[in-house]
């Protein structure tokens, strides 16, 4: 016994730190959320409730959905810098189209999804800059966007307004909806074997290669998840605004990025968590806006201030992750 | 005694009008979305003024302003949901979008509070909303047109920003009046934005292709810029309508100080804000007659009265009012008898 120790103790230590740095990042995304939701119930008790749960989260189901989306291109080594307006064009075509004509709604849709699949094809065949793709096609879906619905307005499809009305007994809706986004992501992503080429192509792309599969597909498959989620997200953001504009989604872009990254996500790598990434998201909704409500600080301040939450927010991510290299 | 004591008790509660007793335990919240210009700037100025007088007078409980970040309907949406968990009794809102907030606006009805909506205002029926007669302002403008130009002559159009109501509602009004006084026609329409710089570079473009026009009906915001294309290119001075802005104003009073120059101004005053407060404030106050939609006039000058506003006007501001609890009651009345 004693002869072994002083063998295995500075082997497990550095491992052992490791672990122990690599469960920590694990543990912020849910730590910040905790965090944010004890100011909440200290600055209002009166929100930590059943009824505010509903209201302080239910714009957040967008947002995490959003993140999710940006979080599968994140996965490829890639970034869409036009998931906001992306989110905002569905948005217009299920206040209008999928309403009136549920068929071509549908239809577009689906098209739209297929677009970003073609992009990923694109990205990978002519090994272009995806920032570069994804900021030109963030002006085409805000012309698309504007062409659908020139003026604010249109309307939820019912089913649409009833599902993200819906009140269970006891846990509010956004909580529900949180956990199945992130449970359904997480087995998709970290638990199939898909799944793990999929994060392979950005951890290790050369390795995958070697191995016979194919980059483009893994890059196909992860641009159409991109729009996919894309596409749920806006139709959650309609469901709960019950009605559009074509500017609507355009703060998501970076909400949706800062959200990967809060929730233990790295640009590069292939190292996301879809379980972070929902937290993060979380994170970002209350922070942003109930957190800033409750304080009253001086309308002059608001906007820095909110600002100054976000930077806070992550630089204690940043932090945590220093100390893990 | 003790009788006298009564009386001037109650005299004391007749002086200090109906709402002291009942709305001095209610908040009102303000949720704006933009504080990017001098109309805004000068719209919150005034609504800080009145509610100070208000919370201080002890006739609301609290009015604070929150102000998002960017101009985004989510961000406002958010907002209002977090106003509705504060528990404020009413929300006064210029809103980011006319369609996309009511989601929220219905929700902050459905928990009781009272939401009051002006400028950007809401379609959510359960709202209300303190709208400017623009409609009525664009008529008036060739009203006063027909007194400084009786015999009438051609005119031009600057229109502002395309696709919003506003600038619908002011065009109509001013082809309305265009109809009533037959002796004036539209001999050109511009897009100015409402902004100096590209009204002047819009009406430069045209003037060459104008025959002489005697007046020029506008939005605001565009009849310096105009005056200067005119300037520029050495054309006589027509009768521009003004908009309130400062540096209208001031440009009308050089020009009357040099010959008696003659025109009239008209916009939507920022102070606005303040007439949505004292409404939400009315309603709280137990009134059930106020009707959902309120038309309000809008602030104008004549010759006579805007020599005296304009030293109050910030430099590159605009000219405002702050309303008062008796403004918003007479206001209130005018609406229910329409």
């Amino acid at each position: 016994m004693t002869a072994i120790a002083p063998g295995t103790v500075p082997k497990a230590s550095p491992r052992g730190s490791a672990a122990r740095a690599r469960m920590l990042r694990g543990l912020l995304p849910a730590l910040s959320l905790a965090l944010v939701l004890i100011a909440i119930a200290w600055l209002n008790p009166r929100a930590i409730s059943y009824f505010g749960f509903n209201l302080m989260l239910n714009l957040a189901i967008p947002i995490a959905l959003a993140t999710i989306a940006q979080m599968f291109v994140i996965a490829g080594n890639e970034l869409d810098l036009s998931i906001g307006t992306f989110v905002g064009f569905v948005g217009c075509v299920t206040a209008t189209w999928l309403r009136d004509a549920p068929l071509i709604g549908i239809l577009v849709l689906i098209g739209s999804i297929g677009v970003y699949a073609l992009l990923g094809a694109l990205i990978h065949l002519r090994n272009l800059p995806s920032i570069v793709v994804t900021l030109g096609m963030s002006f085409v879906w805000q012309g698309l966007a504007i062409l659908v619905l020139p003026k604010p307005g249109g309307k939820a499809p019912d089913w649409l307004l009833s599902i993200m009305s819906f009140k269970p007994p006891y846990v509010p809706f956004p909580i529900l909806a949180a956990l199945l986004i992130a449970a359904v992501v997480h087995f998709g992503l970290m638990r199939t074997s898909y799944g793990v080429i999929l994060r392979g192509s950005g951890g290790n792309a050369a390795a995958l290669r070697r191995a016979g599969w194919s980059l483009l597909k893994t890059k196909i498959v992860l641009f159409a998840l991109t729009g996919l989620f894309g596409v749920l997200s806006g139709m959650a953001l309609i469901g709960i605004t019950t009605s559009a504009d074509a500017n609507i989604g355009n703060g998501y872009t970076l909400l949706s990025i800062a959200g990967v990254i809060l929730g233990g996500g790295e640009f590069v790598g292939g190292r996301v968590s879809p379980i972070g990434a929902v937290l993060g998201a979380l994170t970002l909704a209350l922070a942003a806006s109930p957190l800033l409500t409750f304080m009253h600080i001086p309308p002059d301040w608001q906007v820095a201030a909110n600002g100054a939450i976000l930077i806070i927010v992550l630089a204690a991510r940043v932090l945590i992750s220093r100390r893990e290299r | 005694m003790k009788k006298l004591l009564v009386l001037s008790a109650f005299a004391a509660m007749l002086a200090s009008g109906t709402a002291l007793a009942d709305t001095s335990g209610k908040k009102i919240a303000f949720s704006n979305n933009y504080a990017g210009n001098s109309w805004r700037q000068a719209m919150l100025d005034s609504y800080a003024i009145v509610t100070k007088k208000a919370v201080d007078d002890k006739i609301v409980a609290a009015a604070d302003v929150f102000t998002t970040a960017d101009k985004e309907v989510p961000t406002q949406a958010a907002q209002v949901q977090n106003l509705i968990l504060q528990g404020y009794d009413a929300i006064v809102i210029n809103a980011a979008s006319p369609d996309a907030l009511n989601g929220a606006i219905k929700q902050a009805c459905d928990a009781g509070i009272v939401v009051v909506s002006f400028d950007g205002t809401v379609t959510e029926p359960c709202a209300y909303r303190v709208v400017v007669d623009f409609k009525d302002m664009g008529k008036q403008e060739v009203e006063q047109m027909a007194k400084f130009q009786p015999k009438g002559g051609n005119l031009l159009e600057i229109r502002g920003l395309a696709g919003t109501s506003i600038d619908d509602a002011i065009h109509a009004g001013i082809l309305e009046g265009v109809a009533a006084h037959p002796e004036f026609k539209i001999v050109g329409s511009v897009t100015g934005d409402w902004d100096q710089t590209t009204a002047q570079k819009a009406v430069a473009t045209i003037l060459p292709s104008l025959p002489d026009v005697v007046g020029i009906v506008d939005q605001g915001g565009d009849g310096y810029g105009a005056a200067q294309a005119f300037a520029a290119a050495g054309k006589p001075r027509p009768t521009i309508i003004m908009g309130n802005r400062q540096d209208e104003l001031k440009w009308w009073k050089e020009q009357k100080e040099k010959d008696g120059y003659k025109t009239w101004s008209a916009s939507i005053a920022p102070g606005v804000s303040t007439l949505a407060f004292w409404v939400a404030q009315q309603v709280l106050d137990g009134r059930k007659d106020i009707p959902h939609d309120l038309l309000v006039p809008y602030l104008a000058f004549t010759q006579d009265d805007f020599e005296a506003a304009l030293p109050k006007i910030k430099e590159g501001g605009v000219a405002t009012h702050e309303y008062t609890q008796e403004d918003a009651i007479a206001a209130i009345k005018a609406n229910i008898k329409q």
